[in-house]
């Protein structure tokens, strides 16, 4: 087993892959966006609700694709619940340098996400991590309502 | 289909893998199994030798100097349009037109063809199994026309329904596009006997021979065909050259596509008039060393022989189609029997990207994803599969490694 595979999938990684958390519908959602990775299939289904302040009461998604895709979307729902608008922004530019090798330093506000930095090294993969991300950033722009999101240009 | 069968034949195929010299590469520290042929295959030394040979002794402008070089490269040119059609057992090299590759030669066809004769109410017959190039173009043409798609089910076994042929080929029926060989499932349809239906219904014959120009004997006369496209780059000639077979009296009757210089025969300003077939669609500096790539190409598996590349093909699938039941949650596409050289498959454990990453890393090149075939796998509820070509050049040691890569997958995901 090379060690770039085993910082790819990391047991954590690996565990969220088969075990997703926060997994499944959520009724009454303010904000629904369907996350699409036409190159490789992967689908993630975000749904959102917010609190009066802005901030992100609860957050569930459904979905299939790679072990990265979905590994990355279960520790992103895991780590957002509660946290602010702001805070939530902050984390997807964050993770965005964590998994492209950007300027940003892996910051503590990331946590367990910091495992996910084994990305980096396989380019073609950027895209399973940050599919989940985009679809969060288009939830936080539109605040209500249903739409779509693609990873490449339509 | 079985590992024994058709395996006898006097080629010295370990020599034959070392005419190709990517085979020796190191990927990720460990030796390169090549897997992805169906993708684009490797060049063997004379076919790099020959594309030299072209650039450091040949190399002008065709059809318009009236010095040596260009005699020369003019002469080298169009003996590669001659190859190429006693390649594909064509009546002259009149009916080859040379293309960057498959999809070039079906856009061809479909815009210049299909935008002089297609009305609406014309319907394009394809299958459920096309690669997205014999598909889109067809989409493209039809809006534009007002003509209509329709599609031959593929049963669940990755064979074509031919029960449903006869609904399907009704008198509206201008062209049936279908792929040779598919590129997904490694079904190998029978081409024959659907041109002689086509033709017994009045409708053209297209077929894509991307996956099989280089793997199986071919001849359109036999076939029936009035069209036949294929790439270069997947036997053994460098991308960006194909070719285009079209029938001469079918093949002459098609208005130019891309206009420029070379494809006219006399230009004023308001008006111009233009080549017979085949030049009249070659606008513009064609790809002269491709076409003399793909000739090479041509010369050299035709020294290996195509009867025994197929033969070759067979055992390696057939083997490989073995090995890949004792992986643990393995599920194999296709049918069992008459199938090219090449093995989609979904392993329980690991999603086809997964899959790809952790063989890569082991050195093994395989393709996952859903191979321009999206329609074919959503009818069969498939975010995409993994994909195993071989080509001569391959082993049953490689073979067997990957079994032992896919049970480490199978191990690790699981």
């Amino acid at each position: 087993m090379s060690s770039e595979l085993e910082e790819l999938y990391q047991e954590v990684i690996l565990d969220h892959s088969r075990r997703p958390r926060n997994f499944g519908e959520l009724p009454d959602a303010a904000v629904r966006v369907h996350g699409d990775n036409p190159a490789c299939g992967d689908e993630i289904h975000l749904a959102v609700k917010f609190r009066e302040d802005g901030g992100l009461e609860e957050i569930k998604f459904t979905g299939h694709g790679c072990a990265i895709s979905q590994a990355s979307a279960s520790m992103m729902t895991m780590k957002l619940k509660g946290k602010s608008r702001a805070e939530a922004l902050e984390m997807a530019r964050v993770f965005h340098d964590l998994v492209t090798g950007g300027p940003t330093e892996p910051a503590y506000l990331l946590g367990d996400l910091r495992l996910m930095r084994g990305v980096r090294k396989f380019p073609q993969r950027v895209k399973c991590a940050t599919l989940a991300w985009h679809a969060l950033e288009q939830a936080l722009r539109q605040s209500a309502g249903e739409s779509t999101i693609t990873t490449e240009a339509p | 289909m079985n590992a024994t069968a058709p395996a006898a034949t006097s080629v010295d195929w370990k020599t034959i893998r070392e005419d190709f010299p990517i085979l020796r590469e190191r990927v990720q520290g460990k030796p390169l199994i090549y897997f992805d042929s169906a993708a684009t295959s490797q060049k063997p030394r004379a076919v790099i030798d020959a594309l030299r040979h072209y650039y450091e002794h040949d190399n002008a402008n065709v059809h318009r100097g009236l010095h040596e070089l260009s005699s020369r490269a003019t002469e080298a040119y169009e003996k590669s349009r001659q190859r190429v059609a006693d390649y594909l057992g064509a009546a002259s090299a009149d009916e080859i037109v040379f293309t960057r590759g498959t999809t070039e030669g079906i856009n061809l066809i479909a815009q210049a063809w299909g935008g002089k004769v297609l009305r609406a109410g014309d319907v394009i017959l394809l299958t459920e199994m096309e690669h997205h190039s014999n598909l889109v173009p067809w989409q493209l043409i039809a809006e534009r026309t007002g003509a209509r798609l329709r599609f031959v089910p593929v049963r669940e076994d990755g064979t074509l329904a031919l029960e449903e042929l006869p609904a399907l080929l009704t008198s509206e029926v201008k062209l049936f596009a279908f792929t040779h060989v598919s590129n997904s499932l490694g079904t190998i349809n029978p081409v024959a006997e659907l041109c002689a239906k086509a033709r017994a219904a009045g409708a053209l014959t297209l077929v894509d021979a991307a996956q099989s120009a280089g793997h199986l004997p071919i001849d359109v006369q036999e076939m029936g065909c009035d069209f036949l496209v294929f790439s270069g780059h997947k036997m053994c000639a460098p991308t960006g050259i194909g070719a285009l077979y079209g029938r001469a009296e079918i093949l002459d009757s098609i208005p130019a596509w891309h206009g420029g210089g070379e494809m006219i025969v006399s230009v004023s300003l308001e008006k111009s008039t233009f080549k017979k077939a085949p030049h009249r669609f070659e606008a513009g500096t064609p790809n002269i060393a491709g076409a003399i790539g793909l000739a090479a190409a041509i010369d050299y598996i035709e020294r290996i022989g195509r009867a025994e590349i197929f033969a070759h093909d067979a055992m390696l699938t057939a083997h490989a189609i073995d090995r890949l039941a004792e992986v643990p949650g393995m599920r194999i596409l296709g049918p069992t029997e008459k199938r090219g050289a090449l093995v989609g498959f979904v392993m329980e454990a690991a999603h086809p990207h997964d899959l790809t990453t952790f063989a890569d890393q082991q050195g093994l090149a395989l393709r996952g994803g859903h191979h321009c075939n999206q329609p074919l796998m959503r009818k069969f509820g498939l975010p995409g599969t993994t994909r195993a070509s071989f080509y001569f050049y391959n082993t049953i040691a490689e073979i067997d490694r990957m079994i032992e890569i896919l049970r480490d997958a199978a191990r690790f995901f699981s």
